[in-house]
Protein backbone atom coordinates (compact mmCIF):
# COMPACT_ATOMS: atom_id res chain seq x y z
CA UNK A 1 0.00 0.00 0.00
CA UNK A 2 1.26 3.19 -1.21
CA UNK A 3 0.39 5.01 2.59
CA UNK A 4 2.71 2.48 4.07
CA UNK A 5 5.33 3.15 1.29
CA UNK A 6 6.04 6.53 2.02
CA UNK A 7 5.67 5.67 6.17
CA UNK A 8 8.39 3.48 6.05
CA UNK A 9 10.49 5.68 3.54
CA UNK A 10 10.17 8.97 5.24
CA UNK A 11 10.57 7.22 8.73
CA UNK A 12 13.52 6.04 7.36
CA UNK A 13 14.95 9.26 6.34
CA UNK A 14 13.85 10.97 9.42
CA UNK A 15 15.60 8.34 11.61
CA UNK A 16 19.07 8.09 9.81
CA UNK A 17 19.34 11.74 8.95
CA UNK A 18 21.81 13.17 11.53
CA UNK A 19 23.74 16.48 10.91
CA UNK A 20 21.15 18.42 9.18
CA UNK A 21 19.70 19.73 6.04
CA UNK A 22 22.58 18.66 3.64
CA UNK A 23 22.95 15.00 5.77
CA UNK A 24 19.05 14.56 4.49
CA UNK A 25 19.69 14.78 0.97
CA UNK A 26 21.90 11.81 -0.26
CA UNK A 27 19.10 9.92 2.15
CA UNK A 28 16.18 10.86 -0.16
CA UNK A 29 18.21 10.41 -3.15
CA UNK A 30 18.35 7.04 -2.17
CA UNK A 31 14.92 6.23 -0.75
CA UNK A 32 12.87 8.04 -3.57
CA UNK A 33 15.10 8.26 -6.66
CA UNK A 34 16.99 4.82 -6.27
CA UNK A 35 14.48 2.39 -4.20
CA UNK A 36 11.42 3.66 -4.92
CA UNK A 37 11.28 5.76 -8.00
CA UNK A 38 9.02 8.03 -7.22
CA UNK A 39 10.92 10.76 -8.44
CA UNK A 40 13.79 10.99 -11.79
CA UNK A 41 16.80 12.44 -11.43
CA UNK A 42 15.72 15.42 -12.64
CA UNK A 43 12.57 16.09 -10.77
CA UNK A 44 15.06 14.84 -7.38
CA UNK A 45 17.32 17.69 -8.31
CA UNK A 46 14.25 19.93 -8.90
CA UNK A 47 12.86 19.06 -5.51
CA UNK A 48 16.37 19.69 -4.11
CA UNK A 49 16.37 23.13 -5.63
CA UNK A 50 12.44 24.14 -4.65
CA UNK A 51 13.53 22.85 -1.17
CA UNK A 52 16.64 25.45 -1.14
CA UNK A 53 15.10 28.54 -2.17
CA UNK A 54 11.90 27.95 0.39
CA UNK A 55 12.08 27.97 3.84
CA UNK A 56 11.93 24.73 5.88
CA UNK A 57 13.96 22.08 6.88
CA UNK A 58 14.95 19.61 3.61
CA UNK A 59 13.05 16.33 4.98
CA UNK A 60 10.20 18.26 5.40
CA UNK A 61 9.90 19.74 1.79
CA UNK A 62 10.88 16.67 0.12
CA UNK A 63 8.45 14.64 2.21
CA UNK A 64 5.93 17.23 1.15
CA UNK A 65 6.30 17.64 -2.14
CA UNK A 66 7.41 13.47 -3.00
CA UNK A 67 4.02 12.63 -0.91
CA UNK A 68 1.64 15.06 -2.38
CA UNK A 69 3.01 13.67 -6.13
CA UNK A 70 2.09 9.86 -5.28
CA UNK A 71 -0.75 10.28 -2.59
CA UNK A 72 -2.22 13.32 -2.71
CA UNK A 73 -2.83 15.80 0.24
CA UNK A 74 -2.63 12.26 2.71
CA UNK A 75 0.00 11.67 1.19
CA UNK A 76 1.85 14.62 2.01
CA UNK A 77 0.59 14.42 5.62
CA UNK A 78 1.91 10.99 6.08
CA UNK A 79 5.38 11.28 4.82
CA UNK A 80 5.49 14.57 7.07
CA UNK A 81 4.71 12.44 9.94
CA UNK A 82 6.68 9.98 9.17
CA UNK A 83 9.76 12.24 8.77
CA UNK A 84 9.22 13.85 11.93
CA UNK A 85 8.34 10.78 14.54
CA UNK A 86 11.89 9.56 14.79
CA UNK A 87 12.91 13.14 15.76
CA UNK A 88 10.17 13.68 18.38
CA UNK A 89 10.75 10.02 20.00
CA UNK A 90 14.58 9.79 19.77
CA UNK A 91 14.73 13.74 20.98
CA UNK A 92 12.66 13.86 24.00
CA UNK A 93 13.86 10.61 25.28
CA UNK A 94 17.84 12.13 24.85
CA UNK A 95 16.42 15.18 26.57
CA UNK A 96 15.47 13.23 29.47
CA UNK A 97 18.67 11.22 29.97
CA UNK A 98 21.00 14.23 28.98
CA UNK A 99 21.05 15.51 32.19
CA UNK A 100 22.43 12.53 33.65
CA UNK A 101 24.92 10.86 31.22
CA UNK A 102 26.15 14.36 29.94
CA UNK A 103 29.48 12.94 28.66
CA UNK A 104 28.20 10.01 27.16
CA UNK A 105 31.26 8.04 25.85
CA UNK A 106 29.61 6.31 23.32
CA UNK A 107 27.39 8.69 22.29
CA UNK A 108 29.88 10.71 21.31
CA UNK A 109 31.64 7.91 19.61
CA UNK A 110 28.55 7.39 17.11
CA UNK A 111 28.75 10.57 16.31
CA UNK A 112 32.60 10.97 15.71
CA UNK A 113 31.84 7.84 13.38
CA UNK A 114 29.37 8.90 11.64
CA UNK A 115 30.51 12.58 10.86
CA UNK A 116 32.87 11.01 8.06
CA UNK A 117 30.39 9.02 6.87
CA UNK A 118 27.74 11.72 6.55
CA UNK A 119 30.50 13.69 4.82
CA UNK A 120 30.88 10.62 1.74
CA UNK A 121 27.04 10.23 1.03
CA UNK A 122 26.87 13.93 0.58
CA UNK A 123 30.17 13.67 -1.60
CA UNK A 124 28.35 11.10 -3.18
CA UNK A 125 24.65 13.00 -3.81
CA UNK A 126 26.26 15.87 -4.90
CA UNK A 127 28.28 14.40 -7.67
CA UNK A 128 25.07 12.35 -9.01
CA UNK A 129 23.77 15.85 -9.02
CA UNK A 130 26.79 16.78 -11.40
CA UNK A 131 26.72 14.10 -13.57
CA UNK A 132 23.17 15.19 -13.90
CA UNK A 133 23.45 18.83 -15.09
CA UNK A 134 26.65 18.21 -16.74
CA UNK A 135 25.23 15.35 -19.07
CA UNK A 136 21.56 15.36 -18.85
CA UNK A 137 19.07 12.29 -17.52
CA UNK A 138 19.85 10.26 -20.37
CA UNK A 139 23.66 9.80 -20.78
CA UNK A 140 24.81 6.02 -19.86
CA UNK A 141 28.34 7.06 -20.97
CA UNK A 142 30.37 10.16 -19.19
CA UNK A 143 32.73 11.31 -22.42
CA UNK A 144 33.63 14.50 -22.95
CA UNK A 145 31.62 15.01 -26.38
CA UNK A 146 28.66 14.37 -23.78
CA UNK A 147 29.20 17.77 -21.96
CA UNK A 148 26.35 20.64 -22.04
CA UNK A 149 28.83 23.19 -22.45
CA UNK A 150 26.27 25.88 -21.13
CA UNK A 151 26.18 23.40 -17.71
CA UNK A 152 29.57 23.46 -17.47
CA UNK A 153 30.28 26.94 -17.56
CA UNK A 154 27.59 27.52 -14.90
CA UNK A 155 29.29 24.95 -12.74
CA UNK A 156 32.16 26.25 -12.67
CA UNK A 157 31.22 29.75 -12.11
CA UNK A 158 29.02 28.49 -9.64
CA UNK A 159 31.53 26.87 -7.74
CA UNK A 160 34.12 29.25 -8.08
CA UNK A 161 32.07 32.44 -6.50
CA UNK A 162 30.54 30.01 -3.68
CA UNK A 163 34.18 28.92 -2.65
CA UNK A 164 36.09 32.49 -3.05
CA UNK A 165 33.21 34.79 -2.18
CA UNK A 166 31.25 32.33 0.41
CA UNK A 167 27.82 33.81 -0.66
CA UNK A 168 24.60 32.45 0.26
CA UNK A 169 23.29 29.95 -1.79
CA UNK A 170 20.31 31.05 -2.55
CA UNK A 171 21.62 34.12 -4.46
CA UNK A 172 24.06 31.30 -6.16
CA UNK A 173 21.33 29.07 -7.69
CA UNK A 174 18.87 32.55 -8.23
CA UNK A 175 21.51 33.91 -10.65
CA UNK A 176 22.25 29.80 -12.38
CA UNK A 177 18.57 29.87 -13.21
CA UNK A 178 18.37 33.25 -14.82
CA UNK A 179 21.82 32.69 -16.73
CA UNK A 180 20.46 29.39 -17.59
CA UNK A 181 16.95 30.69 -18.76
CA UNK A 182 18.92 33.77 -21.20
CA UNK A 183 21.11 31.39 -22.81
CA UNK A 184 18.84 28.19 -23.15
CA UNK A 185 16.08 30.41 -24.64
CA UNK A 186 18.59 32.29 -26.83
CA UNK A 187 19.95 29.28 -28.06
CA UNK A 188 16.73 27.63 -28.72
CA UNK A 189 15.39 30.99 -30.39
CA UNK A 190 18.51 33.08 -32.02
CA UNK B 1 3.10 32.64 34.92
CA UNK B 2 0.58 33.63 32.33
CA UNK B 3 -1.90 31.32 31.46
CA UNK B 4 -1.74 28.46 29.79
CA UNK B 5 -3.57 28.99 26.62
CA UNK B 6 -1.77 32.00 25.78
CA UNK B 7 1.24 30.07 25.83
CA UNK B 8 0.90 27.34 23.78
CA UNK B 9 -0.84 30.39 21.44
CA UNK B 10 2.67 32.57 21.93
CA UNK B 11 4.41 29.20 21.00
CA UNK B 12 2.79 28.53 18.22
CA UNK B 13 2.81 31.83 16.74
CA UNK B 14 6.65 32.81 17.23
CA UNK B 15 7.74 28.95 16.05
CA UNK B 16 5.24 29.23 13.09
CA UNK B 17 7.06 32.95 12.21
CA UNK B 18 10.47 31.66 12.34
CA UNK B 19 9.97 28.19 10.67
CA UNK B 20 7.98 30.75 7.88
CA UNK B 21 10.43 33.54 7.20
CA UNK B 22 13.87 31.26 7.65
CA UNK B 23 16.00 30.18 5.04
CA UNK B 24 18.49 28.21 4.96
CA UNK B 25 17.94 25.52 7.22
CA UNK B 26 19.04 24.15 10.88
CA UNK B 27 22.09 26.66 11.55
CA UNK B 28 20.01 29.47 10.77
CA UNK B 29 17.35 29.13 12.74
CA UNK B 30 18.46 27.89 15.99
CA UNK B 31 20.34 31.34 16.31
CA UNK B 32 16.70 33.18 15.88
CA UNK B 33 15.36 30.89 18.55
CA UNK B 34 17.67 31.82 20.69
CA UNK B 35 16.89 35.29 20.15
CA UNK B 36 13.07 34.83 20.11
CA UNK B 37 13.12 32.17 23.30
CA UNK B 38 15.95 33.49 25.65
CA UNK B 39 16.51 36.84 24.69
CA UNK B 40 13.26 38.54 23.96
CA UNK B 41 10.82 36.15 26.05
CA UNK B 42 13.24 34.87 28.64
CA UNK B 43 11.37 31.62 29.06
CA UNK B 44 14.65 29.51 28.76
CA UNK B 45 18.02 30.80 29.57
CA UNK B 46 21.21 30.58 27.70
CA UNK B 47 22.35 27.12 29.24
CA UNK B 48 19.66 25.69 27.87
CA UNK B 49 19.40 26.89 25.06
CA UNK B 50 23.05 25.57 24.59
CA UNK B 51 21.84 22.33 25.80
CA UNK B 52 19.33 22.25 23.38
CA UNK B 53 21.35 22.92 20.57
CA UNK B 54 23.98 20.52 21.21
CA UNK B 55 21.05 17.84 21.41
CA UNK B 56 18.90 18.97 18.40
CA UNK B 57 22.50 18.72 16.22
CA UNK B 58 23.65 15.32 17.44
CA UNK B 59 19.77 13.77 17.18
CA UNK B 60 18.37 11.76 13.93
CA UNK B 61 16.34 14.43 11.63
CA UNK B 62 16.16 18.18 10.79
CA UNK B 63 17.92 20.61 13.51
CA UNK B 64 15.45 23.07 13.46
CA UNK B 65 12.37 20.67 14.24
CA UNK B 66 14.72 18.97 17.04
CA UNK B 67 14.96 22.29 18.04
CA UNK B 68 11.52 22.91 18.54
CA UNK B 69 10.47 20.21 20.04
CA UNK B 70 12.77 20.34 22.94
CA UNK B 71 11.89 24.31 23.13
CA UNK B 72 8.24 23.39 23.50
CA UNK B 73 8.81 20.87 25.60
CA UNK B 74 10.86 22.50 28.20
CA UNK B 75 8.81 25.22 28.29
CA UNK B 76 5.24 24.26 28.47
CA UNK B 77 5.88 19.91 28.51
CA UNK B 78 4.23 17.14 26.03
CA UNK B 79 1.89 19.72 24.41
CA UNK B 80 4.05 22.05 24.44
CA UNK B 81 6.45 20.00 21.85
CA UNK B 82 3.08 19.22 20.07
CA UNK B 83 1.92 23.19 19.54
CA UNK B 84 6.20 23.64 18.41
CA UNK B 85 6.18 20.89 15.99
CA UNK B 86 3.08 21.84 14.49
CA UNK B 87 4.16 25.77 14.47
CA UNK B 88 7.58 24.42 12.51
CA UNK B 89 6.43 22.34 9.79
CA UNK B 90 3.04 23.41 8.94
CA UNK B 91 4.64 26.72 6.91
CA UNK B 92 6.84 24.62 4.90
CA UNK B 93 4.10 22.09 4.71
CA UNK B 94 1.63 24.29 2.93
CA UNK B 95 4.43 25.98 1.04
CA UNK B 96 5.75 23.31 -1.06
CA UNK B 97 1.99 21.92 -1.35
CA UNK B 98 1.33 24.98 -3.37
CA UNK B 99 4.77 24.55 -4.99
CA UNK B 100 4.15 21.02 -6.01
CA UNK B 101 0.37 21.91 -7.64
CA UNK B 102 2.14 24.12 -9.66
CA UNK B 103 5.06 22.41 -10.47
CA UNK B 104 3.34 19.84 -12.78
CA UNK B 105 1.49 22.51 -14.76
CA UNK B 106 4.60 24.56 -15.08
CA UNK B 107 7.32 22.28 -15.20
CA UNK B 108 7.13 22.12 -19.23
CA UNK B 109 7.06 25.22 -19.37
CA UNK B 110 9.65 26.62 -22.11
CA UNK B 111 10.72 29.19 -19.57
CA UNK B 112 10.60 27.94 -16.40
CA UNK B 113 12.70 24.70 -18.09
CA UNK B 114 15.57 26.54 -18.65
CA UNK B 115 15.37 28.52 -15.29
CA UNK B 116 15.58 24.87 -14.24
CA UNK B 117 17.91 23.65 -16.01
CA UNK B 118 19.89 26.50 -15.26
CA UNK B 119 19.88 25.99 -11.32
CA UNK B 120 20.62 22.33 -11.49
CA UNK B 121 24.23 23.01 -12.41
CA UNK B 122 23.83 25.90 -9.42
CA UNK B 123 22.70 22.89 -7.41
CA UNK B 124 25.11 20.80 -7.90
CA UNK B 125 28.13 22.79 -7.06
CA UNK B 126 25.96 24.46 -3.71
CA UNK B 127 26.42 20.62 -2.73
CA UNK B 128 29.55 20.04 -4.11
CA UNK B 129 30.92 23.03 -1.95
CA UNK B 130 29.40 21.85 1.29
CA UNK B 131 30.82 18.63 0.39
CA UNK B 132 34.13 19.84 0.27
CA UNK B 133 34.56 22.25 3.00
CA UNK B 134 33.14 19.26 5.31
CA UNK B 135 35.90 16.58 3.36
CA UNK B 136 38.25 19.64 4.50
CA UNK B 137 37.19 19.08 8.56
CA UNK B 138 37.88 15.52 7.95
CA UNK B 139 40.99 14.96 6.21
CA UNK B 140 42.45 18.21 8.41
CA UNK B 141 43.12 16.52 11.88
CA UNK B 142 44.98 14.31 10.07
CA UNK B 143 43.92 11.05 11.75
CA UNK B 144 43.75 7.38 9.94
CA UNK B 145 40.27 6.46 10.98
CA UNK B 146 37.62 9.05 10.08
CA UNK B 147 39.79 9.53 6.38
CA UNK B 148 39.91 6.03 5.75
CA UNK B 149 36.27 5.55 7.10
CA UNK B 150 35.02 8.50 4.78
CA UNK B 151 36.84 7.01 1.62
CA UNK B 152 35.30 3.41 2.56
CA UNK B 153 31.85 4.73 2.64
CA UNK B 154 31.95 6.92 -0.54
CA UNK B 155 33.41 3.86 -2.37
CA UNK B 156 30.52 1.49 -1.11
CA UNK B 157 27.53 3.63 -2.03
CA UNK B 158 28.88 5.59 -4.99
CA UNK B 159 30.18 2.70 -6.88
CA UNK B 160 28.79 -0.25 -5.29
CA UNK B 161 24.99 1.42 -4.24
CA UNK B 162 25.36 -0.17 -0.95
CA UNK B 163 22.40 1.16 1.54
CA UNK B 164 23.28 4.53 3.11
CA UNK B 165 21.43 2.90 6.49
CA UNK B 166 23.98 0.25 6.62
CA UNK B 167 26.74 2.08 6.08
CA UNK B 168 25.54 4.39 9.19
CA UNK B 169 24.56 1.92 11.71
CA UNK B 170 28.47 0.23 10.70
CA UNK B 171 30.35 3.56 10.90
CA UNK B 172 28.13 4.45 14.10
CA UNK B 173 29.42 1.09 15.32
CA UNK B 174 33.54 1.81 14.44
CA UNK B 175 32.81 5.28 15.95
CA UNK B 176 31.51 4.19 19.13
CA UNK B 177 34.73 0.93 19.57
CA UNK B 178 37.00 3.30 19.08
CA UNK B 179 36.20 6.00 21.51
CA UNK B 180 35.75 3.49 23.93
CA UNK B 181 39.16 1.56 23.08
CA UNK B 182 40.68 5.36 22.87
CA UNK B 183 39.18 6.22 26.56
CA UNK B 184 40.38 3.07 27.78
CA UNK B 185 44.12 3.62 27.00
CA UNK B 186 43.74 6.88 27.99
CA UNK B 187 42.49 5.91 31.50
CA UNK B 188 45.48 3.19 31.35
CA UNK B 189 48.57 6.09 30.68
CA UNK B 190 47.71 8.06 33.98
Amino acid sequence: MIYLKLLWSFLQIGLFSIGGGYAAIPLIQNQVVDRNGWLSMSEFADLITIAEMTPGPIAINSATFVGIRIAGVPGALIATFGSVLPSVIIVLTLAYIYGKYQNLVIMQGILSGLRPAVVAFITSAGISLFFLAIWGEEARTYNIEGINPVAAILFASALFVLRKFKVNPVFVMFGTGILGMIVYLGVRHP
Amino acid sequence: MKNEKSIYLKLFTSTFQLSAFTFGGGFVIVPLMKKKFVDKLKWINEQEMLDITAIAQSSPGAIAVNAAILLGYRIAGFAGAMVTILGTILPPLLIISVISLFYAAFRDNIIVNAILKGMQAGIAAVIIDVSLTMIGGIVKPRKLLPILMMVGAFTAVFFFKVSVVYLILICGLLGAVSMIIAAKQGRNME
